[in-house]
C-alpha cells in the first residue's frame, strides 16, 4: 500500500457563542458533522473513519471518543480521540492526514470541539502543566504569553500599540465571518484603553472563551474530486513540540514554529513563503504574536513584525492576508480551534469562503499553537500535490 | 424554549486529592534547599546546558544527567509579566489573589528560568536583566513554596 494524496472535500462548523446552554457536548459536536456532510454532500455511512478531540480537562469528563457517537457519527465506526492541549484541532487535521494518506482509509471524518462555558478557562488550562515546579505562578495561557511578549518587547523594542494593531485588524476581518463569535469593531484607542490583564496584554488583545465545534471531511486521491470538483489538497504538515518546563523556553522567539516552518516549506518546496503563500490562517491566541510568530514562519525577518503588520499587508486586500476569518482573538472554542483554522485555509483555497475570500488563493497556511509553546502547520494549495 | 428553561447543572465543590511524585533528582533539589538554603542545578555532559529544576535526560541530547551544579541563589529577571485578573487557582479551588508580580528567574550559573512570585512593592524595578534574590521561608518543608518570593536588589 502506498502514501496516497489527501483532500479535503468538505467543511462545517456551528455558529460559535460563548455560551450554548441549549445544546450539550455530543449535541454541539452533531451540528457541526451535520454541516460538514452536507456541505461535502455524503451521509454517515460513507465515512470510513472518524478522529475527534477536544481538552478534556474544560469539561471535566474524558473519553469524548466514547461518549459522544450518537453525535459524532462514530456509532460502530473506527474511532480514535487525539488531545495536544491548544493544538489539539490542528493534531486531529494532521492525524485524520495521515490516516487518509496511509491508504488505510478512503474518506475520515475529524472532529474538534470545546464547550469552554463548562468550567473556568484558566483553571482548567493550569491542570495542563507541572503540578510540582510549573503551577505556583502559572496563570493559564495570559500569562506564558504575557511573558512571551515582554522578552519579545525588550529584544525588540516593539510597543504595546504594535500589539493592537494586530488586534484591530483580527476584529475588523471578524465582521465578514458570519460563524464566529465576536463582531465587532474596535480602534487602537479601545485596545489600549481595555483593562490591563497581564502586561502587556489587554483585554482586547486576547481571545475570549467559546462553545463550538468544527468537521472536516478529508479523502484520498481515487474518490475527492469525485466528491467535490475544487478540493483543497494538503500539500504537507509538520510539527514541532520544544517543552518540558515553562523556564526551558527561549521566550521572545517560538522556536517550535520556526522548526516546523522550515520543515513545512522543505517539504513542499516552498522558497519564499512570502511571496507563494496567498493566504494564512494562523492561531494566534493575542494579538503580540501577529508580531512574533510570522517572523519565526520566515514571512519576514527578526524584528521586523510590526514594521510588517502597519503596511497593511495582511490586511483583507494586501499581500498577504492573515486571519480573513476574524482568526482566534474573535473566537476559542479551543479543542475546535487548530481544525477551524484548517477548514477556513480549505474554505480559502475552494474558493468557498464567501464575503471573507480572498481572491485567487493558490497555497493557504494554517496553524496551531498550544499554551506549552508547541506547534503544528498545514500547508494547503489548489493544485494536486505531485510527490 | 426559553432560556431560563434550559438547564445547567452544577457540580457543586467537588475535590480529587493527587500524590505526585517529585523523581530521584527533584527530591534531592527540595532537601537541599528545605535544610541548606541551596539551589541545585543539573550539567548536561554533552551540551554542559545547565538545567534548573534538575531532571535525568538532556531532552536535546537525550542523555542521562547526573552531575549536579549549585547556581544562585541569586540571578537575573529572564522574563516577567504582570498579572491583574482574577481566576480560580486549581491548586486551592479559591481565587488567585492579584495582582501580582510572575517573574522567569535565571540564576547565577544556570541556563534555564525558574517560574516564580516577584516582589512588585515597586512595579517601576521590574524589568528584563534586573538582579533579584530569594526571599525563603522560614519554616521550609520541601517545597516549591520554600521560597517566598524573589525581590529586586539595589
Amino acid at each position: 500500500m502506498s502514501k496516497k494524496r489527501v483532500a479535503i472535500v468538505g467543511t462545517g462548523q456551528t455558529h460559535h457563542k460563548s455560551h450554548r446552554p441549549d445544546v450539550n457536548g455530543q449535541e454541539l459536536i452533531n451540528e457541526a458533522v451535520q454541516r460538514g456532510l452536507e456541505d461535502a454532500d455524503l451521509t454517515i455511512d460513507d465515512i470510513d473513519a472518524v478522529v475527534i478531540g477536544n481538552m478534556d480537562h474544560f469539561e471535566g469528563i474524558n473519553y469524548t471518543d466514547c461518549w459522544s457517537v450518537d453525535g459524532s457519527g462514530a456509532f460502530m465506526k473506527p474511532i480514535m480521540k487525539l488531545t495536544t492541549g491548544g493544538t489539539t484541532g490542528s493534531t486531529l487535521g494532521i492525524g485524520g492526514y495521515h490516516m487518509v494518506a496511509s491508504g488505510l482509509f478512503e474518506k475520515v471524518l475529524v472532529i474538534g470541539w470545546e464547550k469552554n462555558s463548562e468550567s473556568d478557562t484558566t483553571g482548567a488550562i493550569t491542570t495542563a502543566f507541572d503540578a510540582v515546579w510549573d503551577r505556583l505562578v502559572f496563570a493559564g495561557a495570559i500569562s506564558g504569553l504575557a511573558v512571551e511578549a515582554q522578552a519579545y518587547m525588550a529584544k525588540y523594542g516593539a510597543t504595546d500599540r504594535d500589539g493592537a494593531r494586530v488586534s484591530v485588524r483580527d476584529r475588523k476581518h471578524a465582521c465578514n465571518n458570519p460563524y464566529t463569535q465576536l463582531r465587532k469593531e474596535v480602534t487602537l484607542d479601545e485596545v489600549l484603553a481595555s483593562p490591563m490583564l497581564a502586561d502587556p496584554i489587554h483585554l482586547l488583545d486576547v481571545c475570549p472563551r467559546t462553545d463550538g465545534a468544527c468537521a472536516v471531511i478529508m479523502a484520498n486521491e481515487d474518490v475527492a474530486e469525485k466528491i467535490c470538483s475544487n478540493p483543497d489538497w494538503i500539500l504537507a504538515t509538520a510539527n514541532r513540540h520544544t517543552y518540558t518546563y515553562l523556564g526551558d523556553v527561549n521566550w521572545g522567539e517560538l522556536d517550535s514554529m520556526a522548526g516546523a516552518a522550515k520543515d513545512l516549506f522543505n517539504k513542499a518546496g516552498i522558497k519564499e513563503p512570502r511571496n507563494e503563500i496567498d493566504v494564512i490562517e494562523l492561531y494566534q491566541p493575542y494579538s503580540f504574536a501577529g508580531i512574533i510568530w510570522i517572523e519565526d514562519l520566515g514571512i519576514v525577518g527578526r524584528g521586523k513584525g510590526a514594521e510588517y503588520i502597519w503596511s497593511g499587508a495582511t490586511d483583507m486586500g494586501g499581500e498577504l492576508p492573515i486571519n480573513p476569518s476574524g482568526g482566534v482573538i474573535a473566537c476559542n472554542p479551543i479543542g475546535a480551534t487548530g481544525l477551524i483554522r484548517c477548514a477556513e485555509a480549505a474554505l480559502q483555497v475552494m474558493g468557498k469562503a464567501e464575503q471573507r475570500q480572498v481572491p485567487d488563493v493558490n497555497i493557504a497556511l494554517s496553524s496551531g499553537f498550544g499554551g506549552c509553546m508547541w506547534t503544528d502547520l498545514i500547508l494547503h494549495g489548489k493544485k494536486k500535490p505531485d510527490f | 424554549m426559553e432560556k431560563k428553561d434550559l438547564l445547567i447543572i452544577e457540580s457543586g465543590n467537588i475535590t480529587q486529592p493527587f500524590n505526585y511524585a517529585v523523581g530521584l533528582h527533584g527530591s534531592k533539589f527540595f532537601r537541599e534547599l528545605k535544610d541548606n538554603k541551596r539551589i541545585l542545578g543539573i550539567k548536561c555532559p554533552k551540551c554542559k546546558k545547565v538545567y534548573v529544576p534538575p531532571r535525568r535526560v538532556c531532552g536535546p541530547c537525550f542523555v542521562e544527567m547526573d552531575e549536579f551544579v549549585e547556581v544562585g541563589p541569586n540571578g537575573k529577571i529572564g522574563s516577567f509579566t504582570i498579572l491583574r485578573y482574577a481566576f480560580i487557582d486549581p491548586e486551592t479551588g479559591e481565587q488567585k489573589p492579584v495582582p501580582y508580580g510572575y517573574g522567569f528567574i535565571q540564576f547565577d550559573g544556570a541556563d534555564t528560568l525558574f517560574q516564580h512570585y516577584i516582589n512588585i512593592d515597586d512595579e517601576s524595578k521590574i524589568k528584563i536583566g534586573a538582579r533579584v534574590e530569594p526571599v525563603f521561608a522560614k519554616e521550609r518543608k520541601g517545597t516549591i513554596r520554600d521560597i517566598e518570593y524573589f525581590r529586586v536588589i539595589e
